[in-house]
């Protein structure tokens, strides 16, 4: 980076204090050879990035969309990319344990609490929310959600779908039992299991 | 009534309710199901009341003015006005009112009494605006308007000519709402919605990730919030570090807000540390960073177990009398049979699936707010106070605006401003738009949490078999201990919540309570003190049965008496009826026999089980609704309980949203399992030991009733409420069979076989 030409200690200087965020940022070094009386002097324009966690730029798939997000910090959860970065908030937080399942999405069609997945454990799988798993929310699974009037409030909706239409891929005709032990890791404090139930019942004779 | 007068405003009037932009929507937070909109040509709208807009499009514009958190009133209260205004269903959109009570009344949702108070007037409401189609029609044709009949979407005439309400705008727009004694309602034969359930206006959009709750709230510019609470209530800041959280990326501001001192009420915040950041992760992640030394303040010591062990030993004694007749400790001294019982309830927490969240933007004096708020008129009233404080100003000086989004759950945890005003706060520092997310931990650990407490009852049964003593002492921290230091006793108000008004025939009567002081904030969780008093009194009832060697529901039946209204008013000093007058909503111990013996003949009750399963009954009757429970219970060899049937006989007036209600009382039962058998939030060292769904735990797939089934009573009485009559009876009644299968009476909530 420095033109190798004796250079003792540069000065950095320049850099803005208390800025926080990675950005481009002028740095000036001052340098004084050890021989001669000139004063070198480099400018440059560098990445600047203040913290020792790495914020590289990613690129994740969500519903079949290359996104590209950049400056995030490597240990952010996907549920934040999803919804703060990205403007998708079919997608809910509920705990943050992974204990609700609100969060609830697929990568390559595998149901993955969100809340607990860092964005740098994610290669080059394709993500789907509750956004993408249908053109105009006519997947079997949202079709016998409204048949059924599953929700009641509605906000855990979103990852009990995505449960259950990973369920029904696996398992296309489960029993009452087969049902409960794959989806309950979601939370519903309104109480809608017995209707989701229903749906899921009625989705596999669909 | 404050209500009805709104029907007689001139339509100029309406035109306050808020800027109609050009798309023929009131401007409000939150549109959805938007159908696709016909027809070219300039729009002409018109607004026939507060609730009703209808356009040239053909389109009508349904205004819910009250807060949506799972009990479908964004699809009841429009079925109502829809009926009457004889709309068709696919051409409706819905738009959720801001907080203006002024204009649309009451918006306070919490009590189970949204269908109760406006079903007449929305009822009248969309009468009038089918009056003024119809009026509208016959001016078009210049026939008598009786000749004109509104009929799906259309006005009709006799002679076989019909105009679309789309037709009718232009007419419509030049009248006045008729006056209310003028209105027509339809004959109830005529209903179309009412009585059944339509469609959900949001059922799509729910399941199509569409539907915008409180936390999904973006707004240009907007900043993120997060704040650290000292865990103990009443504690303060005595020093801390944010060097480090500061540093983090993404963070832009940490700043304290102030503890007040307890009780603080429900509008304040806690105060403690507040991080603004870029986004959700960045604010979490410094709060982690953050070091507080905290002053843990009065309540440091709070410690549930030795708390619930001392109000045991104080239930015992003699207490303060709410309700006497006879001499009930007479009859105990002399009774053949004395059935004693004493009944031990945790804290817990509402902790609906979306935490308690809002984003606000202060700008100067003037405050907008988007909140899933439960009641958006305190938030107003708080909000401009605590700005006003703020910025040395009058509250009547501050401007705010309370946009009411979807809630994600409420539960009674959304009543209170206290997050709203949490966000303002922010807003007013930072100079941007705020979301204040509460973290799970936070929402499980700094709850307004439903009081723990203790029950003594002592019954008399004499050698006639007859229950001749009923003695029920009650002891929890009220929920004025929240706001005042005086209140350390339970207040008739929530005494009135099924412990006074006990309607069996019984001689001897005492109802007493004690004082019991607030250590935590104590707030009104779905059902509120009928939870432990429906658990105390319809197991005691469990116990009577035994001992009289009786059915348990003949027993109840045999101890209810002779039809009669039950003259609770003329027993006690004071009894709130749920703010109802007793005259129209009196205590109708016919209505609660009706429903217990339709549970016991259409539930299976009495039927031979298998090993390890039993049938449980409770009956209650809670904000002015009757209902009677049947469980069926199991026990496996691992001490597992699972519950394969809830049956429920209900007597809630007149049926308004039959789909709705039986899904009040599908998630009621949930909601009561998780009481009995999962959830409690205990304390040591003054702080909540529960942090999330790990420890604090509630109902999930499999642990629910498997089966439910719900028969309603029909009715033509004035509609009562359901969103909170589903809960109490069933942990009594899941307490009851375990009896039949263990062996041992369950007085202590949760529930653990396994203990």
């Amino acid at each position: 980076m420095f033109p190798a030409q004796g250079l003792r200690r540069p000065v950095l200087i320049g850099i803005p204090p208390g800025k926080k965020t990675s950005g481009q940022i002028f740095i000036i070094i001052l340098n004084k050879p050890l021989k001669g009386n000139k004063c070198q002097i480099f400018l440059y324009l560098v990445d600047y990035q203040p913290n020792y966690l790495s914020m590289p730029n990613y690129t994740l798939n969500i519903n079949g969309e290359d996104k590209n997000f950049p400056d995030v910090p490597e240990d952010m959860p996907l549920l934040w990319v999803i919804r703060d970065l990205a403007g998708l908030t079919g997608t809910k937080y509920g705990c943050g344990q992974a204990l609700c399942g609100a969060c609830t999405i697929h990568l390559d069609g595998k149901p993955i609490r969100s809340c607990v997945l860092p964005i740098k454990n994610i290669k080059d799988q394709k993500i789907t929310t509750i956004e993408g798993i249908s053109e105009d929310g006519d997947h079997p699974v949202q079709e016998a959600w409204q048949e059924a009037r599953v929700p009641q409030c509605g906000y855990c909706q979103s990852g009990q779908i995505m449960s259950a239409v990973a369920l029904l891929e696996s398992n296309p005709n489960p029993s009452d039992q087969e049902i409960a032990d794959f989806m309950k890791g979601n939370i519903c404090r309104c109480g809608t299991y017995a209707r989701i139930r229903e749906a899921i019942k009625l989705a596999a004779k669909s | 009534m404050q209500d009805q007068n709104k029907l007689n405003l001139k339509r100029r009037d309406f035109l306050k309710v808020g800027a109609i932009s050009s798309t023929g929507l009131i401007l409000g937070f939150q549109v959805s199901c938007k159908p696709k909109v016909l027809d070219a040509g300039p729009l002409v709208e018109m607004q026939a009341n507060a609730y009703i807009g209808l356009n040239n499009r053909g389109m009508v514009q349904i205004v819910v003015h009250r807060s949506e958190m799972g009990q479908g009133v964004r699809t009841s209260l429009p079925m109502i006005l829809a009926d009457e205004l004889e709309a068709d269903w696919d051409k409706i959109e819905i738009i959720q009112a801001p907080g203006d009570e002024e204009t649309y009344g009451n918006q306070n949702t919490d009590g189970s009494f949204s269908v109760r108070m406006f079903y007449e007037p929305l009822r009248k409401a969309g009468a009038g605006a089918r009056m003024m189609l119809e009026q509208a029609a016959a001016d078009i044709w210049e026939v008598d308007v009786k000749e004109c009949k509104a009929k799906e979407h259309h006005v009709h005439h006799s002679s076989g000519k019909k105009l679309a309400f789309g037709e009718l705008v232009e007419a419509a727009k030049k009248l006045e709402a008729p006056k209310e004694e003028a209105i027509k309602l339809k004959d109830s034969k005529d209903f179309k919605f009412i009585g059944k359930g339509p469609r959900l206006l949001d059922g799509k959009d729910m399941a199509t990730g569409q539907a915008k709750y409180g936390l999904d709230t973006q707004i240009e510019g907007m900043q993120y919030a997060m704040i650290k609470r000292c865990p103990v209530v009443g504690g303060k800041i005595k020093s801390y570090d944010a060097k480090k959280a500061e540093a983090m990326p993404g963070v832009n501001k940490v700043f304290t807000l102030d503890s007040p001192d307890f009780p603080s009420g429900f509008d304040k915040p806690l105060g403690g540390v507040v991080v603004v950041a870029d986004n959700t992760w960045a604010a979490w992640k410094a709060l982690d960073a953050i070091e507080v030394e905290w002053e843990f303040g009065p309540n440091g010591n709070y410690d549930t177990d030795q708390y619930l062990d001392d109000l045991e030993v104080k239930v015992k004694k003699d207490g303060v009398v709410k309700r006497e007749s006879g001499n009930v400790k007479q009859s105990l001294m002399n009774a053949d049979q004395v059935l004693t019982a004493v009944y031990r309830i945790p804290h817990s927490s509402h902790s609906p699936m979306e935490p308690p969240c809002a984003v606000a933007e202060v700008k100067g004096n003037v405050c907008e707010i988007w909140a899933p708020t439960q009641n958006p008129e305190w938030v107003k009233g708080s909000v401009a106070g605590a700005l006003a404080t703020a910025l040395e100003k009058k509250p009547e000086e501050i401007k705010v605006k309370v946009n009411v989004t979807l809630l994600g759950g409420g539960f009674g945890r959304k009543s209170k401003p206290d997050f709203v005003v949490e966000a303002a706060m922010i807003s007013k520092e930072v100079g941007t738009a705020v979301k204040l997310t509460w973290k799970r931990e936070h929402d499980v650990q700094h709850d307004f949490y439903h009081a723990c407490g203790v029950q003594q009852i002592k019954v008399a049964i004499d050698q006639d078999n007859k229950v001749k003593a009923w003695n029920h002492q009650t002891i929890f921290p009220p929920i004025g201990g929240t706001a005042s230091p005086q209140a350390i006793q339970p207040s008739d108000g929530e005494l009135g919540l099924g412990f006074v008004d006990f309607p069996f025939e019984v001689e001897n009567i005492c109802c007493e309570t004690n004082e019991a002081r607030a250590h935590t904030r104590i707030g009104w969780v779905r059902s509120v003190s009928n939870i432990q008093h429906a658990f105390a009194t319809c197991s005691m009832m469990d116990e009577i049965a035994e001992a009289r060697q009786m059915d348990a529901i003949d027993n109840a039946l045999d101890m209810l008496g002779k039809d009669r209204i039950f003259p609770i008013k003329d027993l006690v000093e004071s009894y709130s009826n749920y703010n109802e007058p007793i005259e129209d909503f009196p205590w109708e111990t016919a209505r609660f026999r009706k429903v217990i013996e339709m549970v016991r003949d259409k539930s299976g009750w009495g039927e031979e089980l298998a090993k390890g399963e039993a049938w449980g009954f409770a009956a209650h009757r809670s904000f002015l609704t009757y209902v009677a429970a049947v469980v069926k219970v199991k026990v496996d060899d691992k001490n597992k309980v699972t519950i394969p049937e809830v049956h429920y006989a209900v007597d809630c007036g007149k049926v308004i949203n039959e789909e709705r209600v039986k899904s009040q009382f599908e998630g009621g039962a949930v909601f009561g399992t998780s009481i009995a058998l999962k959830s409690a939030i205990t304390f040591k060292e003054g702080r909540a030991q529960q942090s999330n769904f790990n420890n604090f735990q509630v109902a999930r797939h499999g642990e629910d009733p498997q089966k439910i089934a719900i028969y309603l009573v029909p009715s033509e009485a004035k509609p009562t409420g359901v969103g909170e009559p589903p809960v109490p009876p069933i942990a009594p009644a899941i307490a009851n069979a375990l009896y039949q299968i263990t062996g041992k009476r369950h007085r202590t909530l949760p529930i653990d076989l396994k203990a």
